[in-house]
């Protein structure tokens, strides 16, 4: 029996058993990576909640993206899924040419954005210049940091739209027929037909978006080392640029990066990341418990 | 049968002989040396393999590898995995507390001691950013100083006929050279005093207030003196007066700092604050550019402190882990002391020479431009920033401070900056694991 097991076994100690138990030990303990661990117990986590400056606004940059950017992103796939659900020729051409972007690398994508969000040389200012509209400071504005952010996750968003798009083509006709029998307009079908049928869909784009939120990191690294302008080869100054402008990007994740990796603080990124692992399973728990309510699933008895 | 068995016995012995003969001549060869440096532009890297093969030609003992283009990340990686090269050298002198102090890169004193290096042959400065709470793990490899660049031509066209010495005078030359576009957007800047930009950082800027970090007992005391608000209310005056949009736009339009669309080889900075090795960079990219140095200008109140300015700079060592310690110490030992090293380093990369000795070399090319920062490194005024068991997050933690201030202002900056203190003092006993501290400078 243990050896049919074996290889899950294997795998699930290596990749996930033993990282997870030296996080929880290593967050115990004063390690600088360079040095020998040593046991300060649970000083790690009372400079987390109660001194660290920055996990405030690490913590505040997160949630407005698990407010704003999961919501954005599971209507926009949604929408364009509907969409293309109903087009009549070109499907394959626009299916496409949504999914496509999905396709491109992260820090590829991330450097693309900032460069055609430049407020001085890109191209998206110049045209909304050409409208008479001054353009906004885009990645170099606190205050537009993370909606760019945000457009940037709509546009790689093609994953979570097909799916969506096989949901939705999947749901049977039968129930359309027996719907329009009964003479519910087009809004009526998609709250009472569609939606319900695809409820186990969404549950699923919304946890996995949620848990992406609550790890990001790539897009915010690269666009926040780009846009300040130091990414050069001064090495002492591009840790200063994380969460540029003004700490708008410090996401979690990303603050977690800064203290682990250019702080030398090993012991007490660990424990900021057992917090991100105890949050994630809460929240998550915390969807799916409350999904029972909306989610409808097939052959399901209540 | 018997004789076979003595002619196989006599084979393997041969053979045996043969082998370990190999092995001896392989350890009788050259010892094989890796060094590992953060220069990858293409000139500074030819440079240092320059003077390292020169080394390797008068050595025969060893051969060297140069690799280029190493982080600190990639050395810390490396020293972990306990395959790290035998030489290892880095930019930032900001984190040697922690090479220091958790002896990933060796104590240098007993090496000293044995080759009879004193101290006392390298400038103050270089000594103290090169050693945490007394242990010495790295010696300067060259080092860097920075002042004020500005382009003559424009001074000219703004009737401005010598470079500014203090502070009211590098405002109202900054205001007079500043050009801007008819739709109001800055086409030229007199001078960018943005935190974050380029090599504007908080420590090179606190030089000219005289502005100090931390007491004598490790404590942060931004908020005690007068002079770390002076200096950020003058600074985020300054930014008003562009306009912080403006500002902010007018720096996304520039180029990267180390590339040739550098934002004063364009012109489009009249003046720009920056370390010497610009020098070389403007010699080789823009060479008929017309510019001058001078060391940055100071508080108004302190005249005294013309001519001082920043320093910090390459560091090298030996990482904990390397296999030929004492053939390394000996390379360690003639890049940092050898006056003719020192001095072709110092022609080809324009950084300035680390020893006393070297700085007087009549190898080094003449340069007026570079003269300048020669100057202000042997200023006795001259300084650099407090080396912190948490390393470089100490000066990024007032950095952040600063770039959140400069852009929203603040109704109580001497109490935000005594807030900052705590912070800084927390963030320092973190990092040493709850017992961390401060090298006094």
């Amino acid at each position: 029996m243990l050896l049919f097991l074996s290889p899950w076994l294997v795998g699930f100690s290596v990749f996930f058993g033993y990282p997870i138990v030296m996080a929880v030990y290593l967050s115990l303990n004063h390690y600088d990576l360079l040095s020998p661990p040593r046991w300060v117990g649970l000083a790690n986590y009372r400079y987390l909640f109660t001194l660290d400056p920055q996990v405030g606004t690490a913590v505040k940059n997160t949630l407005w993206l698990v407010a704003v950017l999961v919501p954005a992103q599971v209507l926009f796939a949604l929408g364009i899924a509907l969409m293309l659900a109903r087009a009549r020729s070109g499907v394959g051409v626009f299916r496409t040419i949504f999914y496509l972007p999905a396709l491109a690398p992260p820090v590829a994508a991330t450097l693309g954005f900032v460069y055609i969000l430049n407020p001085a040389t890109g191209p998206v200012n110049a045209l909304l210049g050409h409208l008479g509209i001054s353009g906004p400071l885009w990645f170099q504005d606190p205050v537009w940091a993370k909606p760019s952010l945000v457009i940037l996750g709509l546009w790689g968003v093609g994953n979570t739209m097909v799916i969506f798009l096989a949901a939705v083509l999947d749901v049977p006709r039968h129930l359309y027929e027996s719907a329009a029998i009964d003479g519910a307009n087009w809004w009526q079908r998609l709250r009472w037909v569609t939606l319900p049928s695809i409820s186990p869909v969404i549950l699923f784009a919304v946890v996995l978006g949620v848990i992406q939120a609550l790890q990001y990191f790539t897009q915010a690294y690269v666009a926040a080392n780009i846009a300040s302008g130091q990414a050069s080869q001064a090495a002492d100054v591009t840790a200063a640029s994380l969460g540029y402008p003004q700490d708008s990007t410090l996401f979690y994740p990303v603050l977690l990066y800064q203290h682990g990796f250019s702080d030398y603080q090993m012991g007490y990124a660990s424990a900021l990341s057992v917090v991100l692992l105890v949050v994630s399973f809460v929240v998550t728990l915390v969807i799916v418990v409350n999904s029972r309510r909306w989610v409808h699933q097939a052959g399901a008895v209540r | 049968m018997k004789r076979v068995v003595i002619a196989a016995a006599l084979a393997v012995a041969v053979g045996l002989a043969i082998a370990t003969a190999a092995v001896g001549a392989r350890h009788a060869g050259p010892t094989k040396l890796t060094v590992w440096v953060g220069w990858s532009a293409g000139k500074e890297l030819v440079t240092f393999k320059q003077v390292a093969a020169e080394y390797d030609k008068a050595h025969s003992d060893v051969t060297l590898t140069v690799v280029g283009g190493i982080t600190d990340q990639k050395i810390t990686a490396a020293i972990r995995a306990g395959n790290p090269p035998d030489v290892v050298s880095s930019f930032n002198s900001y984190d040697v507390g922690i090479y220091c102090g958790t002896g990933a890169w060796l104590n240098l004193k007993p090496f000293m001691d044995k080759s009879h290096i004193s101290t006392s042959i390298f400038p103050k400065a270089t000594m103290y950013y090169t050693q945490y709470n007394g242990t010495r793990c790295a010696l300067p490899l060259l080092a860097d100083t920075y002042g004020l660049y500005y382009n003559s031509a424009l001074f000219k066209k703004a009737h401005i006929t010598h470079p500014p010495r203090t502070i009211s005078e590098l405002t109202a030359d900054a205001k007079k050279l500043t050009q801007r576009n008819p739709d109001g957007s800055l086409k030229v800047v007199g001078l960018d005093p943005l935190i974050g930009f380029y090599e504007n950082v908080p420590e090179r800027w606190a030089q000219a207030y005289g502005a100090k970090y931390i007491d004598s007992k490790g404590h942060a005391i931004l908020g005690k003196q007068a002079a770390w608000q002076k200096m950020m209310k003058w600074q985020k005056s300054l930014v008003d007066w562009y306009g912080y949009k403006n500002l902010v736009k007018f720096q996304a339009g520039l180029g990267d700092e180390f590339s040739t669309s550098n934002g004063f080889e364009t012109g489009k900075l009249a003046m720009n604050m920056d370390g010497e090795w610009r020098v070389a960079f403007l010699a080789n990219e823009v060479p008929k550019l017309q510019y001058g140095t001078a060391p940055l200008p100071v508080d108004d109140a302190q005249p005294d402190l013309y001519g001082s300015g920043y320093i910090n700079g390459t560091i090298i060592g030996l990482p904990k882990g390397g296999h030929n310690v004492d053939k390394a110490w000996a390379l360690v030992n003639y890049l940092t002391t050898n006056v003719h090293a020192l001095s072709v380093l110092t022609n080809g990369l324009k950084n300035v020479p680390s020893t006393t000795a070297s700085a007087k070399s009549k190898e080094i090319v003449p340069n007026a431009h570079f003269q300048t920062f020669i100057k202000i490194f042997n200023n006795p005024r001259s300084s650099t920033s407090p080396i912190m068991a948490s390393g470089q997050s100490f000066t990024n933690l007032v950095q952040t401070f600063w770039q959140n201030y400069q852009a929203k202002g603040s109704k109580n900056l001497g109490a935000d900056l005594t807030k900052l203190d705590s912070q800084l003092d927390a963030q320092v006993k973190q990092a040493g694991g709850g017992n961390g501290g401060g090298g006094v400078p």
